[in-house]
């Protein structure tokens, strides 16, 4: 029931966005990982005023037995919204729009696990939006994709995603609220950094060919950066800190157990 | 100690903690009347929810956050505004929870905390009124656990009597028959806070917030809510069909009485520069 305002315009005349981005800027982005004791990976992600908690359990057995799959394991992906993390209070019963978007995210995932090497069983990837400001299920997979790492899931890469779009004739990348809202359209995309290859691809809005092209390599870009963020939230908890190295304080708001850390020792 | 990730536990377990309790100790070294510790992260939802807190309760986490909107009332109370507290236990929280509709659990984690706010008149629902019989403040405070180390209830009871404190909404008019927000902020009409105690009975001892392994082998349960000026308000026997003699009842709302001034504390400290 807070009161919605549209804005005058979203690109101001000196070609800045409505917070102050230039096209090509992300918002701010923290991303902790390991941030829940219960679960077997775990990883948190803020960017702008979007708040997202993903939780991995698993692989473990599988309930109800009817999915099981024989060769690999089922990738059981759970999106919600918490009911005050929009305007409007959301029904707590799970919509279409979260069954869905669980569903995309699934498939955005997928390609970079070796699910195969777990057959019969489930890992289970639980995400609740705290609170969100656009661009949900892109941070969704962010987390999501550290969260499948701190759980030790073989993976073939980090998926990184974005969503590029327009407004006011102009391609943004990272769209916030204002933006999604009132803007001529949403590109939300998800990679795999190594190949370039797109593994989440939706599009509303109006977009012609040579658009959605420069679109995605925009998105492509901004997904390289991302993917070092998350390497770099990864290493804050996994490489071990050296007694004399100064410069660099790591926060440490988990207890990880770093002896385990040699596995990602090639840095 | 066995991983506690099913909803079974062995024998040896179940005899060590028990031992260890008439030795007079706890798993974690805790005292009977100790609390793990309370951390609380007021505000932790600014820009969407109108109040909101995130609350640690040793390895337990919750969050609860606070929407108000404008609504019918009921037709039994027409000059009364809605409070309204619900609980979800999401599969994040802990390998034990499953995904699907909501089971006991959950059903009496909402009901329990709905009614020590409730029951304890936190909120004065008459002040909730735009215009009688036709629009009033509905205030829904939604609890999702993030972490489930036992003791959810008093995490939870903690965490929404500390949104409800942080919450501000906009002020309504009603104007040919709309509600229309007059721009003025209000903080929410509070009365009394009651915050809910949970003591285990284990053998013939008495533990406050029980961890999850301690919650696995108590004989039952006993919620309090104890509001500041010392009166119980609401009370929940659970966790367990194990009886309780009206002594151990007594000594476990001795308890509650010593830790409510200490919670109640913690919460002012960590809702008071909210703004």
């Amino acid at each position: 029931m807070s009161p919605e305002v549209k804005p005058d315009f979203l690109i101001s005349p000196e070609g800045l966005r409505i917070d102050g981005r230039r096209p090509d800027e992300l918002r701010p982005i923290e991303l902790k990982v390991g941030v829940l004791k219960q679960a077997n990976g775990s990883a948190s992600i803020r960017q702008g005023k979007t708040y997202i908690i993903a939780g991995v359990y698993g692989p473990r057995e599988l309930h109800p037995r009817h999915l099981t799959l024989n060769d690999r394991a089922y990738l059981r992906v759970v999106y919600r919204m918490a009911t005050f993390s929009v305007p409007d209070r959301k029904r707590p019963a799970p919509s279409r729009r979260e069954r869905e978007i669980s569903m995309v995210i699934a498939n955005a995932l997928k390609p970079a696990l070796f699910l195969e090497e777990f057959p019969k069983s489930v890992v289970d990837v639980h995400i609740i939006v705290i609170q969100a400001d656009g661009g949900t299920r892109c941070a969704a997979i962010n987390a999501a994709s550290l969260a499948l790492a701190d759980a030790g899931i073989p993976m073939r890469s980090l998926v990184p995603a974005v969503a590029v779009g327009k407004a006011d004739g102009k391609l943004l990348v990272d769209l916030g609220d204002e933006e999604d809202k009132y803007g001529q359209g949403d590109v939300p995309m998800a990679i795999m950094p190594q190949t370039d290859e797109i593994t989440l691809l939706q599009q509303d809005g109006f977009f012609k060919r040579e658009e959605l092209v420069e679109a995605m390599q925009m998105g492509i870009n901004s997904c390289k950066y991302l993917h070092e963020l998350q390497k770099d939230a990864l290493k804050r908890v996994y490489v071990q800190k050296t007694s004399d190295s100064d410069g660099e304080e790591f926060e440490d708001d988990l207890e990880t157990d770093l002896g385990d850390a040699e596995i990602m020792g090639d840095e | 100690m066995g991983d506690f990730s099913s909803k079974t536990i062995g024998h040896i377990d179940r005899e060590f903690i028990h031992d260890l309790i008439k030795k007079g100790e706890r798993l974690d070294g805790r005292e009977f009347g100790e609390y793990r510790e309370v951390t609380i992260e007021a505000n932790v939802v600014p820009a969407k929810a109108e109040g909101s807190a995130l609350v640690r309760l040793g390895d337990t986490s919750v969050v609860a956050g606070v929407k108000v909107l404008v609504g019918e009332p009921y037709a039994d109370s027409p000059n009364k505004g809605v409070m309204m507290v619900t609980a979800e236990l999401s599969p994040i929280a802990s390998p034990l929870f499953e995904l699907g509709p909501p089971k006991e659990g959950a059903i009496e984690l909402a009901r329990v905390v709905d009614r020590g706010v409730r029951e304890s008149g936190t909120v004065d629902v008459e002040a909730l009124c735009i215009e009688e019989g036709k629009k009033v403040f509905m205030v829904f405070a939604d609890v999702y656990p993030l972490e489930y180390d036992g003791n959810l209830i008093d995490a939870s009871s903690i965490a929404v009597n500390a949104a409800l404190m942080t919450t501000k909404y906009s002020e309504m008019k009603m104007e040919d028959g709309k509600a229309v927000a007059t721009g003025k902020m209000l903080k929410l009409p509070i009365k009394n806070i009651a915050i809910e105690h949970t003591v285990s009975k284990l053998g013939d001892s008495l533990v406050i917030d029980a961890n999850l392994r301690e919650e696995f082998v108590q004989d039952c349960r006993l919620t309090m809510a104890v509001d500041q000026n010392e009166n119980f308000t609401a009370l929940q026997k659970g966790g367990g069909s194990g009886p309780m003699s009206l002594d151990l009842v007594d000594q476990a709302m001795g308890m509650a009485l010593d830790s409510s001034k200490t919670i109640k504390a913690i919460i002012d400290e960590a809702v008071k520069d909210v703004e």
